[in-house]
């Protein structure tokens, strides 16, 4: 156990020794969140001008589901960037003939995708408080089950999309940024989940974070914990984890038969 | 004691192209032994197997007495590798670079054992300096250092002196020679360098196609051919000569 954690510290360490050596990387951690903040807040800003009774519903539902989202976002990206910068140092090679197990890399990869999500998403909570008066915490400690939830769903994204990456090679570099996007209107950011088409709302269903944006405007707007929601967050959680964990493993191994280990950044 | 790599029937197939074709062998502890071949004849293959970062069509491979198959990563712990084909991250410091690895090698007392490696091969001065911004040469050497972090029980090296001056070299392969004398650690060589493996290496395995067609000590395989070196060697066999003075022919079997 012992040195399975200190394996999995040590690819930590080669990444925050990284991050200190290179000020753009922490610099792009925090510019989207932030400017995504910014964008939104002026939405509900002028929307509060337009339809002041709703004002503080909206600004809450709005930039709550902003920031809560790209938690989400940036634990996705996180994770898979992080696998991503092997890639682009040609440092894959020496990890993958090193003791580091693969449940250690994913473990690694997590808790890297973790200090990149909270190096870029407090940033732009606390902005959102000092510019707009909205303090993601007032819906209480439900706030942090809900970053958990989020953060799972983009672990387990970015466990497929790693798994792409393996079969692919860097060709399938750009779902890193892209593929959770593509969730996001069945994900229901900003809008009910009722209000989507009766079979899309089947798909929404299915997607842990559609749970979450509703359990948080049941928070928001009524003050109550909706557990039914919370529930199901977790136990998809569980469900894409499982599902993308068991594709990840059988990629890696797919890539030792192939040869892909070996000509990964082509 | 168990012998430092078993390999039998070691085969790799892509689709229909024959990679490594049933190559056995056996690497006995404490021994160099070097790994020739031309380009495609399945060295760089043959590696990636040993390391278990590929896994073989057929055959099987125990390392230091453990099944790659079944146990890889309990023989990963106690050998390395070193390429100048696999680089460490650039942006660190040779310090920090050593650090990563000896905590993915859970290395006691890591900080004594990379000072010990930064004085065995003249890295105090650059072990503050981002890999990226070194010389071919400290480049080699820190790959040295990385690859020794674990003070490895088996040591495969790829091309450890390409891209080096002929100074560099030497130094590389004087180095080499004495850790290995100390340690007792096996090395398994692949190169291109013909005089560096005559020097290095008690035993050459000769690639071809996937195949072992020859080996034998540096001397033998030079007496067999009635050449006066390895590199005439290698031409006759990589050009289908049996013999000196022979014509092209068949491959040598």
């Amino acid at each position: 156990m012992k040195g399975s954690l200190r394996r999995v510290w040590g690819l930590c360490y080669r990444h925050l020794a990284l991050y200190r050596h290179s000020w753009p990387r922490l610099l792009e951690l925090m510019y989207w969140p932030i400017l995504q903040m910014l964008v939104w807040g002026f939405v509900t800003a002028y929307l509060a001008g337009v339809q002041q009774n709703t004002a503080s519903v909206a600004a809450g539902v709005l930039l709550g589901g902003v920031l809560l989202w790209e938690v989400a976002l940036r634990s996705q990206m996180g994770f898979a960037i992080t696998f991503l910068e092997e890639i682009w140092s040609r440092n894959l090679g020496h990890i993958f003939v090193s003791p580091l197990r693969p449940g250690e890399l994913v473990a690694g990869l997590m808790c890297m995708a973790t200090l990149r999500m909270l190096t870029g998403v407090l940033p732009a909570v606390a902005l959102a408080w000092a510019l707009y008066g909205f303090g993601l915490f007032r819906m209480g400690p439900v706030v942090v089950l809900f970053f958990a939830a989020l953060m799972l769903m983009g672990w387990a994204v970015a466990l497929g999309v790693t798994a792409m990456i393996l079969r692919h090679g860097a060709g399938a570099e750009p779902l890193a940024w892209s593929v959770l996007f593509g969730l996001t209107p069945f994900a229901c950011v900003f809008y009910p989940l009722s209000t989507l088409p009766t079979g899309l709302q089947w798909v929404a269903q299915a997607i842990p974070a559609a749970h979450v944006f509703e359990g948080m405007r049941a928070a928001l707007t009524e003050g109550r914990l909706d557990s039914f929601h919370l529930l199901m967050a977790f136990g998809l959680d569980l469900i894409w984890l499982l599902v993308l964990g068991r594709v990840f493993g059988a990629q890696f191994e797919a890539a030792r038969r192939s040869g892909a280990l070996l000509t990964i950044g082509e | 004691m168990t012998d430092a790599i078993q390999a039998e029937g070691l085969t790799k197939r892509y689709g229909e192209n024959l990679a490594v074709d049933a190559l056995s062998f056996t690497l006995p502890r404490g021994a160099t032994w070097g790994l020739l071949g031309g380009n495609g004849a399945g060295k760089s293959t043959t590696i990636a197997m040993l390391l278990g970062l590929l896994v073989p069509s057929a055959g099987t491979v125990r390392v230091l007495g453990h099944d790659m198959a079944r146990d890889r990563f309990a023989a990963l712990a106690r050998m390395n590798f070193s390429s100048p084909y696999v680089a460490l991250p650039h942006r660190l410091s040779v310090a920090e670079n050593l650090r990563v690895y000896a905590h993915l090698y859970d290395v006691p007392r890591a900080e004594a054992r990379i000072a010990e490696l930064a004085a065995a091969l003249q890295l105090e001065e650059i072990l503050h300096r981002p890999a990226g911004q070194l010389s071919a040469g400290q480049k080699t050497r820190v790959a040295l250092a990385k690859a020794l972090v674990n003070r490895p029980e088996l040591l495969l090296l790829d091309e450890p002196t390409a891209s080096l001056d002929p100074d560099t070299g030497d130094w590389v392969r004087s180095w080499l020679e004495r850790y290995q004398a100390e340690s007792g650690c096996a090395i398994l060589l692949a190169s291109h360098n013909m005089a560096e493996v005559e020097r290095l290496c008690g035993h050459v395995l000769m690639l071809k196609r996937g195949r072992i067609v020859d080996q034998g000590s540096p001397s033998e395989l030079a007496a067999r051919f009635g050449r006066d070196n390895l590199e005439e060697v290698f031409l006759d066999i990589a050009r289908n000569r049996k013999r000196a003075g022979e014509p092209m022919g068949e491959a040598v079997a």
